[in-house]
């Protein structure tokens, strides 16, 4: 009833392996995007950027970032906080205009254009998410995560106390200062909050294209093949060295991404240890376990529980029912818990295999077989 | 994507702002997570206060005051959070409590008009009014601490530090390392060997910074800690036995739930102030028949008269003065954050005023003009008796060393103006 499937014939390869080869899919997926780009633009507030959308939209990247890296490459990470950190530094350095000094002397570049900056960011993080991926053509599992929790726990300490990074601040903190695209503030506190909105939604779009053309390719077929099995993935010819290291890359440089819109649009100044932290790690990577491995409808489903269900219920309970707010804020702890248990109890694989099995449901709905 | 849209039209049915009240302060407290010991009195007293006002005087000028409170668990983001939350609601003042926090809030709050206050936390260098406009953090700062706690180094030396080695224990955060610079300069002054030691967040563990002080023997240690941090650092210093009358800690670093843990090992631990300690003023008298009794305390009602309670105490009292400034300045009761803004910078604290409160002695004199947010930067020197269970005062309200502090606030304050387009006022 829901789905009418009945004339949607395929004649041709491309049409039979789009996305969405649904109908009805593709329509309510470019009627998502419409509402995203057109309509919520027009009527969302201060409080719904910063305090809904743009940890969800940010989130998102993150949570697709790791989910390559994760989910469909098999290579669990702890670092991901500090991952964000170096994206968030590296935009600052950027935007704030990079200054190295050789042999006394300073060069500097001058500031780069805020969407430059937030890209080269995630190029730079693409770096480290390599450099710190090396570990991982020789060990794997949880082996692998005691190695990238070093990586959390290193880049957090660079990021305290390599005065460089935060251009030698008093207090250690970075602020990002005001930048514009065409004339239209982005970060800074005057920023319009359907800017940043957009801002930020062009970016997780971008991405999520690239993520989902990416794992579909031959190189996400790959990163599949080592994950599921990766001595026979290189019996068929996979490359360990290239796919463990281009996803450690690609992985890399959303997170980094992420980072960078953290840190310059939505949250304005950072102090590492606070903001990067080892929560933030853990954090990504239970959106990814809740949302679903490999899956970037998980991603996003995953982002919108853990940054929209504490929101909601905050203003359920203390706004809507005018409990006390310390013991809203321990409920908060225990419904949120007792929701992840639940839900992955009863369906292991995440929020998207959740959505996959009412989804068939729906096709075959009122008649099923 | 579907189940998303569901979810926020759900929100969206709930999250409309609380009704409209005369005079709004937003109270960012944290009752949760590794800071809430500190956290909960504070909260409390900052309320108390606000309800003794309703209670007794029918609010400020006649005006009722609406007091939100708000969770922030000492975390930045949901500190954003709770200031979009309660900023449409007519908030007249934020007083985040967290230096992270304010750092957020100092261009946003600029930007929407608001003002912050930042009552001996936040960044130094808003004391120069000329380039924050609407943040405030008298009556002291940080490097005011700094600067008052080598003084009372200073007196117990006869005025010569020379060769002294000085540790300070910090929390590695923007917090921590606020005094950094000063400590600096002021060793450049008196000639004392400063020793750095950082304490990660939440400073559970000191085991290492500790064993240093043990190696390297420093005669003094200052500590800027916060929550846990507090009570490991004071129980690592008895462990290591630690002379405690040469460990002296920030006014964050001195409330009873600090040196409690550690019992009669941190007897004669000090700690600086900005404001009285005790429960020996007549508001007390005032707080019990019209607030306690009366079953309208905030939080458990037990934090009464301790360290951190009398600081809410004093930063509501010092908002409600500013209110009624700001009431006098536009001759309106129902003021806006713009006027708040205006009564802020005019406010002025006399002897009379406070003990016209019920609070006689209970803090410096100060007044804050349209150049100086952050007040004169008086401090004074805490102990704590660990048999009597209680601090008591032990030194007068000394001024810091404002040939040091000033030049670095101008230098501090320039650096935001320039990175910022920010152009001076009060010309």
């Amino acid at each position: 009833m829901f789905y009418r499937e009945a004339g949607d014939f395929k004649t041709s390869y491309p049409e039979d392996g789009q996305t969405f080869p649904i109908k009805l899919d593709r329509f309510g997926f470019f009627a998502v995007l419409f509402i995203g780009f057109a309509v919520i633009p027009f009527v969302i507030n201060d409080y719904w950027v910063n305090s809904v959308f743009l940890p969800f939209l940010i989130y998102a990247i993150a949570a697709i970032g790791l989910n390559i890296l994760v989910g469909y490459c098999g290579q669990v990470s702890l670092g991901t906080g500090g991952f964000m950190a170096v994206g968030a530094y590296a935009c600052y350095k950027f935007m704030t205009g990079l200054d190295i000094w050789i042999g006394g002397v300073q060069y500097a570049l001058p500031p780069i254009n805020i969407f430059l900056s937030v890209i080269l960011a995630g190029l730079v993080t693409a770096f480290v998410g390599v450099l710190f991926g090396l570990p991982s053509l020789r060990i794997k599992g949880f082996y692998l995560a005691v190695a990238t929790l070093a990586a959390q726990f290193f880049l957090v300490w660079l990021f305290n106390k390599w005065a460089w990074a935060y251009n030698y601040s008093a207090s250690g903190q970075i602020s990002a200062p005001e930048r514009s695209i065409f004339g239209m503030n982005v970060t800074g506190a005057n920023a319009d909050p359907w800017v940043a909105y957009l801002f930020c939604l062009v970016f997780l779009a971008g991405l999520a294209f690239m993520a989902r053309n990416l794992t579909r390719g031959s190189m996400g077929r790959k990163w599949m093949a080592i994950r599921d099995m990766d001595i026979a993935a290189e019996i068929i010819g996979v490359d360990p060295l290239k796919a463990k290291l281009s996803a450690f890359a690609v992985s890399s440089f959303f997170i980094g991404i992420s980072g960078a819109l953290f840190f310059s649009v939505y949250l304005g100044a950072v102090e590492v240890g606070e903001v990067f932290g080892i929560n933030k790690s853990f954090l990504v990577l239970f959106m990814v376990i809740i949302g679903g491995l490999g899956s970037i409808f998980g991603a996003f489903a995953g982002a919108a529980f853990l940054v929209l269900l504490p929101v909601f219920l905050k203003n359920t309970l203390v706004g809507g029912l005018g409990w006390p707010t310390d013991l809203a804020a321990h409920l908060e702890f225990m419904i949120v818990g007792g929701l992840i248990i639940t839900f992955l109890v009863l369906e292991p694989h995440g929020l998207a295999q959740l959505w996959r099995i009412i989804k068939e449901k729906l096709r075959l709905w009122p008649f099923p077989h | 994507m579907k189940m998303k849209l569901a979810t926020l039209a759900l929100g969206a049915a709930l999250a409309a702002g609380p009704a409209l009240a005369e005079l709004t302060f937003p109270s960012l407290s944290y009752r949760t997570g590794p800071y809430a010991a500190n956290g909960i009195p504070f909260a409390d007293g900052y309320a108390d206060y606000f309800t003794l006002l309703n209670e007794r005087d029918g609010g400020i000028g006649g005006e009722k005051i609406n007091l939100i409170e708000c969770e922030t668990g000492y975390n930045t983001e949901k500190g954003v959070e709770c200031y979009e939350a309660t900023k449409g609601s007519g908030a007249l003042l934020y007083q985040p409590l967290s230096t992270g926090i304010t750092y957020q809030l100092i261009p946003k709050a600029t930007a929407d008009g608001i003002p912050v206050h930042s009552m001996g936390y936040g960044r130094t260098s808003a004391k120069n009014g000329k380039v924050f406009s609407h943040i405030f953090n008298y009556p002291v700062n940080y490097w005011d601490g700094a600067s008052v706690g080598i003084k009372h180094l200073l007196d117990l030396n006869d005025g010569d530090l020379s060769g002294k080695k000085v540790a300070l224990v910090y929390h590695n955060s923007a917090y921590g390392k606020e005094p950094i610079r000063t400590l600096e300069e002021l060793a450049k002054k008196h000639g004392y060997e400063l020793t750095l030691l950082a304490v990660d967040h939440p400073g559970q563990e000191q085991k290492s910074q500790w064993l240093q002080i043990r190696r390297e023997r420093p005669d003094y240690v200052l500590m800027w800690g916060w929550g846990v941090m507090n009570q490991v650092a004071i129980q690592e210093a008895v462990n290591i036995r630690f002379p405690m009358e040469n460990f002296i800690g920030i006014w964050w670093s001195g409330s009873e739930n600090d040196v409690k843990p550690a019992g009669a090992g941190a007897d004669g631990y000090k700690a600086l102030a900005f404001h009285n300690v005790g429960s020996d003023f007549p508001i007390f008298d005032d707080l019990k028949t019209h607030v306690v009794d009366k079953g309208l305390a905030a939080g458990a009602g037990d934090q009464l008269g301790t360290v951190l309670y009398n600081r809410g105490l004093y930063a509501a009292m010092l908002a409600a003065e500013a209110a009624k400034t700001a009431q006098e300045i536009h001759d309106t009761s129902n003021i806006t954050a713009a006027m708040m803004r205006d009564g802020m910078e005019s406010l002025e604290i006399t002897e009379e005023k406070m003990a016209t409160l019920g609070m006689p002695n209970f803090g410096p004199e100060f007044t804050v003009t349209c150049e100086n947010h952050g007040g004169d930067g008086l401090g004074a020197v805490t102990q704590w008796d660990a048999n009597a269970e209680k601090w008591t005062l032990i030194t007068d309200f000394v001024q810091s060393d404002q040939d040091v502090l000033q030049p670095l606030i101008e230098e501090d304050s320039a650096a935001y103006a320039a990175e910022n387009d920010i152009e001076e006022r009060c010309n």
